[in-house]
C-alpha cells in the first residue's frame, strides 16, 4: 500500500540572553563544569526563581516572526521527573496557557511554496549535562547549562516528507538566527529537534500510530532518521503488524532508530502551575515595542534584494543566508553603487576565502568600504579585473585598504598611451617575423604581441589600451 | 529576672542605658540553654561560638551609638532557614549534613539588624506536623509540661522562646506552624500575609502557603521583629511590593469602635472546654477594650482541612523531589544503579509523615486525577478566600481559638494522622486565604497549660493584628508566668 507520512516537529532553541532564565548566571557555552552556577540554578533548598524578562522578549520575537497569536497572560508549570541533570527534580516549563499559539511559516521546496502551522511556542529552562567516565563506572553532572533559557516551537502535523521536515527546520533555524535570539549551533545543542512521525494510507485523513524520534543533531540526520523511520513503519504496516507508540533514538553511526521507551513506560510529568512564579502579563504596548525591534526577515529581504538590486533570485538567496552577510553586501552596494558587481565579489572571492578559513562574515578582514573602493578602482580602470583578484586576496590576508595593497605591489594599471607607445614600437622592432605574419593576415599572432607587452610591463598595462594601440601601430607601420 | 527572661524592648532599654551588654545577655541565654536544653530539646544546632563573637561586635556597635533594630539581641532560627556555612537540616535525615552556601533573605535581614543568632531550632521534618515529633533529631518537649508536645511544626522555635533559651525566634507557618505552637507554648506568634516576608532561603514545604513569622514574648517584640523581616524581595517573584508600615506605631492605639467578627463555624463540638472558656473570656476582654463583637460566617470552613491536605502535599511532592542523593545531603550506600539510589535514598532519608504526604501529593497531581483533586482544591481555595473578603467587609478583624486543645501528650496522636491534622483546623484557613493571623496568650488551663487566642485580618493588615493584640494584651493583663523547668 502507498502511505503518506505525517510529521510534526518539536524544536528546542537555546536563547542568546546573557543571563539564565531564572537567575543571573551566565549562559556562555564551554566554561569549566559547574562554574556558571549559583544556588538558584543548582536547585539548592530554599531558592526561588525570578523570570528574566529578556527571555519573554526573545520568545515574543519568534512568535511575531512566525505569525503567532501572543496571549495576554501565560503561566509557568512544573514538569516533574527524576534525572541527575535536573537538580530540582522538575523542569520549569509552560503547559496550559502557552504564551504564543497558532502561527505559521512559509518556505520554498522544489520551487513550490509550503506553509507549516506552528501549534505553540513556550519558554522553559534547559537541564544540565551528564558526563560519563569511559574508564570507570561513574557519571558526573555539569550544571552550567541548567537554567539556560529555551523556547520550544511545536509544529502542526503538516509535514509530509523527510525532505519537507529538513526544509522546515532550515527555515526555522534561519529565522532564529536572523532574529539573533539563538546561535543555531546544532553540534553544541543550541538548536535541537524531536520528530513525531506516523503513516496513513494515502488519501485517508485519520492519523496512524506515531513514534517520537530523538537524538538527531543535524538537519541531515533529521532527514535520514525520518527517511529510515518512514521505511521502518512501512515494513511494519506492510507485514500486517501495528506500529507501537514509543520513543525511538536515532543512531547516527548505524543509521537506524531503536526503541528507548514504550508508551507504558512514558513519564507522568504531573504538570501543575509553579507556585513560585506569578503569571506573565503581556500587554499590547509590550508586543508593539518588541515588534518595532524585529529585523527584516530572510524571505522579505530576499524578495527586496531581487526587486531593489535587480540581482537573480539565486544570488539574493545566497546573500541573505545570514543577516550579517546581507548587511555586509548592502553596505558594499551603498558605497559602490554596483549591486551586481558587489554581489559577484561578495559571493565569489569573499565567501570563498571565509569558507576556506571557516570564518564568519563578521570576522571578514575586508571592510565593506574597502571592497567598495576596490570596485570603484576597477570601474575607473585603475586596476584590471585580473589585478583585482590579486588585490582582493591581499586585502583579505592583510586587512589593508586596496590603495595600500596596490601601492605595495606596484599594481597600478598603465593606461598612459605615451608610455606604452614606446614599449610597443620596441616590441614591433624586435619581432619582424611575427609582424610579417600578422600583416599577412595571421591574426592569431596578435595575442603574441599582447603577451609581449604584458610581459614588458609586468602585467600592469591596461588590456584595452594595449589592444587599441597595438592594432593602430601594427596597422600604421604598414 | 535573669536577662534571658526579658523581652527585646526591655533589653534594648537596658542596652541603651548601659545597664547591660549583649555579651551578658548572650551569656545568660547560653547559661539557660545549658540548664534546660537537655530536657526541652528545642535546638538541633547551637551556634554558641559565633553568637559570642556577634555579641562582642554588637557591643562595639552599641558603644559607637549606632544601635540598630536588633543589635545584640539573641534570636533563634527554625532549622528551615538556610544559613551560610551552618548546617540546615529541616529536621530531616536527608539533609542531616547539608551546609547551605548562602543566607536566606530573613537571615540576611536579621544579621543586618544586628541580631545575635543563637542556633537552629527543632521542627517537624520538612515542617510536616503539628507536634515536632517527626523530626529526625528527636522530639522537642513543651516547657510547661515536659510530657507534652510544644506544637508544630515550629515547636523548637516556640519552646525556645517559652523556655527563655532565646529572646525571640523565627518560624514558618504553612497551615498553623507558627500560631499553633505559639498558643501551646504561651508565646506570641504571627504569620504574615503571603508575600509580606520573603521566602528566599526558606526551605519550601508548600510554596503557595509557606510564610515566615516571629515568635516573641509579647506583642511589642512581635512588632519589632516584623519591622526587620517584612518587605518586598527582588529574589522572590511572589513577594508583594506593598508599603511596610512601622509596626510599632500600632501599639497602644486601642480598638475603640472596632467590629470584631466571631465566625460561627469555628465554635465546634471538638473544642476543649477550658479553651472554649478562655476564648469566651477573650471576647469579653475585647468588648471591654471598646470593640463590638459580631457574628460572621465563613461558610466554606468545613473544606479547609481537605483543601489543605491536597494543595500542600501536591506542592510538597514536587518541592521535595530535589532530595535525590545526587548533589547534597544523605545518599544511600551500595546502590545497584541510579533508580536503586533514588529509591533507597528517599526511602531511608525521609520519615513516615513526609513519605505519606509525598505519596498523597503525587497521587493528587497524577494524570487523570489532577482535575478531581488539585484543580478542584484550587477552586475551593478561591471560595475560602472569598469567604474572608466578605467577612472583612463587615468587620475589622476576626477572633477565633488558635488550637482546639491545649498541648497534648507526646505520642498521643502520632498513630492517627487525621487527629493530628485536626489540630490545625483553625489556622489552616489563613494560609489558604492567604491572610495574616496571630496567636496571643489568653490564659492557662487549670493544669497550667497555656491557651492562645487567634486574630485574623485582611491582606497586609498585620498592623491591625498588632493593634488588636496590643489592646488585648493590656486589657487582659494575662499574668506573665515562667515555666517551671
Amino acid at each position: 500500500m502507498e502511505y503518506e507520512p505525517v510529521i510534526g516537529l518539536e524544536v528546542h532553541a537555546q536563547l542568546l540572553t546573557n543571563a539564565k532564565i531564572f537567575c543571573g548566571c551566565s549562559t556562555k557555552f564551554g566554561a569549566p563544569p559547574n562554574t556558571h552556577t549559583c544556588p538558584v540554578c543548582l536547585g539548592m533548598p530554599g531558592v526561588l526563581p525570578v523570570l528574566n524578562k529578556k527571555v519573554v522578549e526573545f520568545m515574543m520575537k519568534m512568535a511575531l516572526a512566525t505569525h503567532c497569536r501572543i496571549n495576554g497572560e501565560c503561566c509557568f508549570a512544573r514538569k516533574n521527573y527524576f534525572y541527575p541533570d535536573l537538580p530540582k527534580g522538575y523542569q520549569i516549563s509552560q503547559y496550559a496557557a502557552p504564551p504564543a499559539e497558532q502561527g505559521w511559516i512559509d518556505f520554498l521546496i522544489n520551487g513550490a511554496k509550503k506553509r507549516i502551522g506552528i501549534t505553540r511556542i513556550h519558554m522553559e529552562e534547559d537541564a544540565g549535562k551528564l558526563i560519563h567516565d569511559e574508564h570507570n563506572p561513574a557519571s558526573y553532572v555539569d550544571l552550567n547549562r541548567t537554567g539556560v533559557p529555551l523556547i520550544e516551537i511545536v509544529s502542526e502535523p503538516d509535514i509530509r516528507s523527510a525532505e519537507e521536515a529538513a526544509a522546515y527546520l532550515r527555515r526555522l533555524h534561519e529565522i532564529l538566527v536572523y532574529l539573533e535570539i539563538c546561535d543555531g549551533n546544532m553540534e553544541e545543542g543550541s538548536f535541537r529537534c524531536d520528530a513525531n512521525v506516523s503513516l496513513r494510507p494515502r488519501g485517508t485523513e485519520t492519523f496512524g500510530t506515531r513514534t517520537e524520534l530523538k537524538n538527531m543533531n543535524s538537519f541531515r540526520n533529521v532527514q535520514r532518521a525520518l527517511e529510515y523511520e518512514i521505511k521502518r513503519q512501512t515494513y511494519v504496516l506492510d507485514a500486517g503488524d501495528a506500529v507501537v507508540q514509543e520513543t525511538r533514538l536515532w543512531d547516527d553511526t548505524s543509521g537506524v532508530t531503536y526503541s528507548m521507551r514504550s508508551k507504558e513506560e512514558a513519564h507522568d510529568y504531573r504538570y501543575f502551575p509553579d507556585p513560585d512564579l506569578v503569571p506573565v502579563v503581556i500587554d499590547d504596548a509590550w508586543i508593539e515595542a518588541v515588534r518595532n525591534t524585529l529585523p527584516e526577515l530572510p524571505l522579505e529581504k530576499r524578495e527586496r534584494f531581487v526587486r531593489e538590486y535587480q540581482i537573480p533570485a539565486y544570488d539574493a538567496g545566497v546573500l541573505t543566508a545570514g543577516r550579517a552577510l546581507a548587511d555586509y553586501y548592502e553596505e558594499v552596494v551603498r558605497l559602490s553603487g554596483q549591486p551586481k558587481i558587489a554581489g559577484n565579489w561578495v559571493m565569489g572571492d569573499v565567501l570563498r576565502f571565509l569558507n576556506e578559513d571557516k570564518k564568519e562574515i563578521r570576522d571578514c578582514p575586508i571592510a565593506p568600504a574597502a571592497l567598495a573602493e576596490m570596485i570603484r578602482l576597477i570601474q575607473d580602470g585603475t586596476i584590471s579585473g585580473k589585478m583585482a583578484k590579486e588585490v582582493c586576496e591581499a586585502m583579505y590576508r592583510s586587512g589593508k585598504t586596496p590603495g595600500a595593497v596596490i601601492e605595495e605591489k606596484g599594481l597600478v594599471q598603465i593606461t598612459d598611451e605615451g608610455a606604452l607607445t614606446g614599449t610597443i614600437s620596441e616590441i614591433i622592432g624586435k619581432n619582424p617575423a611575427q609582424v610579417a605574419q600578422y600583416r599577412a593576415g595571421k591574426e592569431k599572432v596578435f595575442g603574441f604581441f599582447v603577451g609581449q607587452v604584458m610581459k614588458a610591463t609586468g602585467g600592469k598595462a591596461n588590456p584595452q589600451v594595449i589592444n587599441d594601440l597595438l592594432k593602430k601601430m601594427l596597422a600604421g607601420a604598414q | 529576672m535573669e536577662l534571658c527572661g526579658l523581652t527585646i524592648h526591655e533589653l534594648q532599654e537596658m542596652l541603651r542605658a548601659g545597664q547591660t551588654t549583649s555579651a551578658e545577655i548572650t551569656a545568660s541565654v547560653f547559661e539557660r540553654i545549658d540548664a534546660v536544653e537537655n530536657r526541652v530539646r528545642a535546638y538541633i544546632t547551637l551556634m554558641k561560638e559565633s553568637a559570642i563573637a556577634e555579641a562582642a561586635r554588637a557591643d562595639e556597635v552599641i558603644r559607637s551609638g549606632e544601635m540598630k533594630a536588633l543589635t545584640g539581641i539573641p534570636v533563634a532560627l527554625k532549622d528551615i532557614f538556610c544559613t551560610k556555612g551552618v548546617r540546615t537540616t529541616c529536621g530531616s535525615r536527608i539533609l542531616h549534613n547539608f551546609i547551605p552556601p548562602y543566607d536566606g533573605t530573613v537571615v540576611e535581614k536579621l544579621r543586618a539588624a544586628g541580631a545575635v543568632i543563637t542556633g537552629k531550632t527543632n521542627m517537624d521534618e520538612f515542617a510536616m506536623g503539628s507536634s515536632t515529633e517527626t523530626s529526625f533529631f528527636g522530639v522537642t518537649r513543651n516547657p510547661w509540661d515536659l510530657a507534652r508536645i510544644p506544637g508544630g511544626s515550629s515547636g523548637g522555635s516556640a519552646a525556645a522562646v517559652a523556655a527563655d533559651e532565646c529572646i525571640a525566634s523565627l518560624g514558618s507557618d504553612t497551615g498553623g506552624s507558627i500560631r499553633q505552637p505559639a498558643a501551646l507554648c504561651g508565646v506570641v506568634g504571627l504569620k504574615p500575609t503571603y508575600g509580606r516576608v520573603s521566602r528566599y532561603g526558606l526551605i519550601a514545604f508548600a510554596s503557595s502557603l509557606d510564610q515566615i513569622g516571629p515568635f516573641t514574648k509579647d506583642v511589642e517584640d512581635c512588632a519589632i521583629l516584623m519591622n526587620v523581616i517584612a518587605g518586598c524581595d527582588p529574589r522572590e517573584s511572589t513577594s508583594v511590593p506593598e508599603d511596610v508600615p512601622d509596626y510599632r506605631t500600632f501599639l497602644g492605639r486601642g480598638i475603640e469602635g472596632w467590629r470584631v467578627g466571631i465566625p460561627k463555624e469555628y465554635f465546634i463540638d471538638g473544642i476543649d472546654p477550658e479553651v472554649g472558656a478562655a476564648i469566651r473570656e477573650s471576647i469579653r476582654v475585647i468588648e471591654k477594650a471598646g470593640a463590638k463583637c459580631i457574628e460572621v460566617s465563613l461558610p466554606h470552613t468545613d473544606y479547609c482541612v481537605a483543601v489543605y491536605y491536597i494543595v500542600a502535599p501536591a506542592e510538597a511532592s514536587s518541592n521535595l523531589a530535589r532530595y535525590d542523593g545526587v548533589k547534597y545531603g544523605f545518599r544511600s550506600e551500595d546502590n545497584r544503579d541510579l533508580l536503586d539510589m533514588y529509591k533507597k535514598t528517599r526511602s531511608s532519608g525521609f520519615g513516615e509523615e513526609v513519605k505519606r504526604r509525598i505519596m498523597i501529593g503525587t497521587y493528587a497531581l497524577s494524570s487523570g486525577y489532577y482535575d478531581a483533586y488539585y484543580r478542584k482544591a484550587s477552586q475551593v481555595r478561591a471560595l475560602i478566600k472569598r469567604d474572608f473578603e466578605r467577612a472583612f467587609a463587615e468587620c475589622d478583624c476576626i477572633l477565633t481559638p488558635t488550637s482546639p486543645t491545649p498541648a497534648f501528650k507526646v505520642g498521643e496522636k502520632t498513630d492517627d494522622p487525621m487527629q493530628m491534622y485536626l489540630s490545625d483546623i483553625f489556622t489552616i484557613s489563613a494560609n489558604l486565604a492567604p491572610i495574616p493571623g496571630m496567636s496571643v496568650p489568653c490564659g492557662y488551663t487549670t493544669s497550667g497549660l497555656p491557651i492562645g487566642v487567634q486574630f485574623l485580618a485582611g491582606h497586609f493588615q498585620e498592623g491591625r493584628l498588632i493593634q488588636i493584640a496590643s489592646a488585648y494584651e493590656s486589657q487582659a493583663k494575662i499574668e506573665r508566668r515562667r515555666p517551671a523547668l
